[in-house]
């Protein structure tokens, strides 16, 4: 295996890995404060459009970042009212704002099919970028690799580290008990989805002005059901959401490499989704022999009245 | 003033209907707004698609040629999440029985159509199932999370399906399209004349309806399935096997989600094709919750989203706006129906 490969390799896989990686890292937090939501691809690909349309329209892909992120955000607040305020059936509302995404994004994108747009360069990192084959691996991306790198740390710190990630998990583990200890559960689970539907956002800006600058309808092509499924496998912790977003990304390394060889693409198509039954298997496994189980509130509504 | 939300002693299924009702009207209004917004007169809008779906015979034949599978899929949705078991995956089975289907048909375009047809049935129904079974084992054996892994299973079955149709079973006389060689007549099933509807698919649909609810009401795997819904601890004291719940709904759901795709090949398209089916797995989980998991509703709701459907290709066509707004209305409709189920189950109340 030739250098050369090695670094192609591991760049598909980063390039792939990062949507993933960040939809999860928004998940997590959801799910830690005790709520489901299912509704990441719907966030994701109105993300998605938000990023694309803003820079067809005004040249500026960071601004068109930005907006999408939160887009995002604003768009996970209807679930966060059906399933926080109203205490609503979270799946059923999380595959509603799925739809809902799926529809608005394809009507709003309808005149933007085929357009292409600037989209955001790569940025060499001073020093570390020069190193032979590690810097062309990893520290020649775009700067939204970067931001998705960094927030795994900054990320499991607040979570584990500070009293704002105390407040999170005892939220989503026992809400009573928050409660009476004088943690906002409300507030703190509309929060947490927040920060999930921007970093959802944020992943579908990165598919439509980074991964494949253009706009499909439906571009998103099941990857916020990935991040769903990668969020069981990192067992709830950012730091193994890394791993896992960069082990499908590796799939789609995979997937570009045999193309080549004459395998058909559509068998190769399902890799990735094969992968996310494999890997949901292996995280449910672990999860029950390390006893590490869900958020024990997960997908449960909080009422001060019915405990 | 403070806002408090309270269990309500009432329930009334009455009040349900009317929730129903209240959440279909109030996604029309809304979805009014975005076709406003996005410079179509939501008037003319609404007309075309009423008139597309149920204002003609003709219209009304289509409405049913699209309720057909939505039926199918709708029932077997139903008892899936009776029992709480989120299959998601009626679009990838529905796939598997047209494929398995299809198989059938082109293997054999020679035997008499006394035989196919109920072969190919057969078949589709067993090709279904066996997709539901799969993530049906994982979730029962292995406690993984169903609703992904029937998600990833659509995923699947439909790249499977255009694999078959760019690859091994591309036609020969089709100039290079996606589809596969037409299917002989034997392997096409009879139409009401002058519709595209194959009464067949519509009369098992019809005789499922009575059969599953039957099934869900009066038999005791029924009975077993509802505890199950209502909760797995009680099902447990009262000695249910989860195992077992879980691998039937998911083998009735994927089976009749598998008889949609067989009435699709063989009824319409006559052939294997990408586009077999327009979303119609996932349209089916709307018709399962706003039919209440009741067959009668489900029955009512798939005439009705078929009609959308119609009258969604209508707007298509006519107007120029994109498929996916059907899509729209779907997820509008979902959030104000369990938006209004808490409203029947619960009461606002202003305190001081």
């Amino acid at each position: 295996m030739s250098v050369e490969f090695a670094v192609s390799a591991v760049r598909t896989t980063i390039k792939a890995g990062t949507p993933l990686l960040m939809g999860t890292l928004g998940e997590i937090y959801t799910e830690r404060s005790g709520v489901l939501n299912l509704g990441v691809e719907g966030m994701m690909i109105m993300g998605a459009i938000t990023a694309f349309s803003v820079t067809a329209n005004t040249n500026d892909p960071w601004l068109g970042v930005v907006l999408a992120a939160m887009v995002g955000g604003v768009f996970s607040l209807i679930h966060a009212f059906t399933s926080i305020t109203l205490r609503a059936n979270q799946i059923v509302s999380g595959l509603a704002l799925t739809m809902l995404g799926l529809g608005l994004s394809g009507l709003l994108g309808k005149p933007y099919v085929g357009m292409t747009i600037k989209r955001i360069k790569e940025t060499q990192l001073p020093f570390i970028g020069d190193i032979p084959v590690l810097g062309p691996m990893l520290f020649r991306h775009d700067p939204l690799v970067y931001i998705s790198m960094a927030l795994v740390p900054f990320m499991w710190f607040i979570l584990f580290k500070t009293k704002a990630g105390i407040n999170i998990r005892s939220v989503g583990e026992n809400p009573a008990a928050a409660d009476s200890l004088g943690v906002n559960v409300f507030m703190t689970r509309y929060i947490c989805v927040f920060v999930g539907g921007v970093l959802s956002g944020l992943a579908g800006a990165y598919l439509s002005v980074v991964y494949t600058p253009a706009w499909i309808e439906g571009m998103t092509a099941g990857r916020g059901w990935i991040v769903i499924a990668l969020t069981i496998f990192s067992m709830w912790s950012p730091t193994r959401a890394l791993m896992g977003a960069y082990l499908f990304g590796g799939v789609s390394a995979i997937q570009f490499n045999l193309q080549p060889l004459g395998v058909s693409v559509n068998i190769l198509n399902m890799l990735p989704y094969i992968a996310t039954v494999v890997a949901l298997l292996v995280g449910t496994r672990e999860t029950v022999r390390k006893r590490i189980g869900a958020p024990s509130a997960l997908g449960l509504p909080y009422s001060r009245e019915e405990k | 003033m403070k806002l408090r939300i309270e269990r309500s002693p009432f329930y009334s299924r009455l009040k349900s209907i009317a929730v129903m009702f209240t959440s279909i009207i109030l996604a029309l209004a809304l979805v009014a707004v975005i076709f406003y917004l996005y410079g179509v007169n939501p008037l003319i809008a609404y007309g075309k698609i009423f008139r597309g779906a149920f204002g003609s015979p003709y219209a009304w034949s289509e409405t049913m040629v699209k309720a057909i599978p939505l039926l199918l899929c709708g029932l077997g949705l139903a008892v899936a999440f009776k029992a709480i078991i989120w299959n998601i995956g009626a679009e990838g089975q529905l796939l598997i029985g047209a494929i398995m289907a299809t198989w059938i048909a082109l293997s054999f375009p020679d035997i008499p159509s006394t035989l196919l047809i109920p072969l190919m049935f057969a078949l589709g129904f067993l090709g279904g199932a066996i997709w539901g079974l799969i993530p049906g084992l994982l979730k029962a054996k292995l406690g993984v999370d169903e609703i992904i892994t029937t998600l990833m299973m659509n995923y699947i079955a439909d790249n499977l399906l255009k694999h078959l149709v760019y690859g091994p079973w591309k036609g020969s006389e089709e100039w290079g399209f996606p589809y596969t060689n037409k299917f002989s007549y034997s392997a096409q099933l009879p139409r009401i004349p002058g519709t595209r509807i194959h009464y067949p698919t519509l009369l098992i649909g019809l005789i499922l309806t009575v059969s599953i609810y039957v099934l869900l009401m009066k038999s005791k795997w029924g009975y077993e399935i509802r505890v199950v819904g209502e909760s797995r601890e009680a099902a447990r004291y009262a000695g249910i096997s989860f195992t077992k719940i879980v691998l039937l709904v998911m083998v009735v759901s994927g089976g009749l989600a598998g008889l949609a795709g067989v009435g699709e090949v063989a009824g319409i398209q006559h052939r294997l094709r990408v586009g077999v089916s327009p979303g119609y797995g996932y349209t089916a989980i709307i018709v399962a919750w706003l039919g209440r998991l009741h067959p009668l509703g489900v029955l009512a709701s798939s005439i009705l989203f078929g009609g959308l459907m119609v009258g969604g290709d209508m707007i298509q066509v006519a107007m120029g706006l994109p498929f996916s707004v059907i899509n729209i209305f779907n997820g509008l409709i979902l959030l104000f129906i369990i938006g209004g189920e808490i409203l029947i189950r619960y009461r606002v109340i202003l305190t001081r």
